[in-house]
């Protein structure tokens, strides 16, 4: 059902006179707390025009904004594709008929989605940091973390998927002699892929998102890149603010791409999109899913 | 061995959890606030309040929760000066409470918005059909029944707020349990594996219980359909 017009009946004209009403009472609400928010800021100085024309400059964007930008990028596609693979993976583990792997896959499983990312994040910086294998520390622990965690909630939502198929799936699949790996492979998990594919994106707004804890370890994404403008031109404020907005353009088309695709794929497949979610940060889900 | 317990004498482990708990405590407390108020707000007939339910929602739920964490600390303590407390540690615990508690509230509000959709028709309509207006049915009739049915969801929000306090290191809580952790690997590095199971089973310990808990107490709390 759509919440928004079940709760109140269509309005006669008493109710339209109190909703005009609320409505002006929200609108001065809002209209309240941009002009807080506006006095806040012009009583500390940090409207003046000196501490926002740095981002009308090409350097500020050259120099800070975009490599801080790309890096961001370029560590959140790499964790994409591996923890894509990684979920495909534990999730065909998790699935399997021998008892060891399901076993172990699980608990892998379990343990990356129980384990904090930053954790993760700041063991493997300092572990590779001390071990010289790679380069970059940072980079990879970024990547790294995001992989083990992500790639286990995507095994989850593998999992999930395959098992909102009808079971006729399967068994057409084996009544034509396929092994029951075969019947996975090639039968119940791409459609469950189909059915997971919003949930999925969303997933890749997470580690979007995640990407960011990178700042803690001093990986130069584009929150860190936004820190060092700050400082170096006292506008931090409006750095961070900027990084914000770019963060959030990004993650927003992609949510609204999951919610495109949730109510694009509702015809493709048999699979039974998810309603509720695994993970608190993975509610970040489409909206179509939330009706019932 | 000897080696690795003596670790545990230098430097205190539980106390730094217990930082965690009281983060995921206080964050929990106000964002199911927060969060209940904005899905009031989405679900209600006053356009304008919808608008900037759905707004805060899509705002905060696309920001990355670090960026929300040091803004606390660099932008509205470093540059505008706002202070919570007169207490300078206890202020950036504030702080990381405050930017917690922004960030899932928007989680909060979908989870109560899923609830919602669980509630059958037939409810809203009897409710109206008895003449309760919006608050009224809002209060006695739908949200009980939505926050029985958001348990699942809100359970899930509580697990990520968890893992999530660990972020408050981001906003210079020093005492917490990840920064602990690098601490104590920066001064043994020899040991960084067994420092990093004993911080990531702590979590796990943590985590397991809720998760357990809140998947029985839906089922215990569904309401019969």
């Amino acid at each position: 059902m759509s919440a928004q017009n079940v709760l109140f009946d269509a309005p006669g004209p008493k109710s339209r006179r109190n909703i005009l009403i609320g409505n002006i009472i929200g609108a001065l609400l809002i209209a309240g707390l941009i002009a807080y928010v506006v006095f806040l800021l012009g009583g500390k100085g940090q409207l003046a025009a000196g501490k926002w024309t740095p981002f009308l400059e090409g350097r500020t964007w050259e120099f800070f904004l975009l490599p801080g930008l790309l890096s961001t990028l370029k560590a959140a596609a790499i964790a994409v594709v591996t923890s894509v693979l990684f979920g495909l993976i534990f999730g065909l583990g998790r699935l399997s008929h021998v008892k060891p792997i399901r076993w172990f896959a699980g608990l892998v499983v379990e343990f990356f989605r129980a384990v904090p990312v930053l954790l993760m994040m700041i063991f493997l910086w300092l572990a590779l940091g001390r071990s010289n294998l790679v380069e970059d520390a940072p980079f990879w622990a970024v990547v790294i973390a995001l992989t083990l965690y992500n790639g286990s909630v995507i095994a989850e939502l593998i999992r999930s998927g395959v098992q909102g198929l009808p079971k006729g799936q399967r068994e057409a699949g084996l009544a034509i002699g396929m092994t029951q790996m075969q019947s996975l492979r090639t039968i119940e998990v791409p459609q469950a892929l189909i059915a997971m594919l919003p949930a999925l994106v969303s997933q890749f707004v997470v580690i979007l998102k995640d990407s960011a804890l990178g700042y803690i370890i001093g990986f130069p994404e584009l929150l860190q890149n936004a820190r060092r403008l700050g400082v170096g031109e006292g506008n931090l404020l409006q750095s961070l603010l900027i990084a914000a907005v770019i963060f959030i353009v990004i993650n927003f088309a992609l949510s609204s791409l999951a919610t495109k695709l949730s109510t694009l794929l509702s015809f493709r497949s048999k699979g039974r999109a998810r309603d509720e979610t695994l993970d608190g940060i993975a509610a970040a889900e489409p909206e179509g899913t939330l009706s019932r | 061995m000897d080696n690795f317990l003596t670790l545990f004498e230098t430097y205190n482990v539980p106390a730094a959890f217990w930082v965690n708990i009281q983060l995921t405590f206080w964050a929990a407390v106000w964002s199911l606030v927060l969060g209940t108020l904005l899905a009031l707000m989405r679900i209600s007939p006053i356009p304008s309040l919808q608008w900037l339910g759905a707004a805060y929602v899509n705002i905060f739920r696309n920001t990355p929760l670090t960026i929300i964490i040091a803004f606390g600390v660099l932008g509205l303590f470093g540059q505008l000066q706002v202070s919570l407390t007169d207490d300078f540690n206890l202020n950036f615990f504030r702080l990381a409470i405050l930017g917690l508690t922004i960030y899932h509230a928007a989680f909060v509000c979908e989870a109560i918005r899923s609830g919602v959709n669980t509630v059958p028709l037939g409810q809203a309509e009897a409710a109206r059909a008895i003449g309760l207006s919006f608050l009224p049915a809002a209060r006695l009739i739908i949200l009980p029944q939505a926050f029985r049915g958001a348990i699942a969801p809100l359970g899930n929000v509580l697990i990520a707020l968890i893992k999530n306090s660990t972020v408050a290191a981001a906003g210079s809580v020093a005492a917490e349990a990840s920064s602990l952790m690098k601490t104590m690997i920066e001064f043994r590095g020899d040991l960084v594996i067994p420092i990093f199971f004993t911080f990531a089973i702590g979590f796990v310990i943590l985590v397991i219980p809720v998760g357990l808990l809140t998947t029985w107490a839906s089922r215990r709390l569904a309401v019969a359909r």
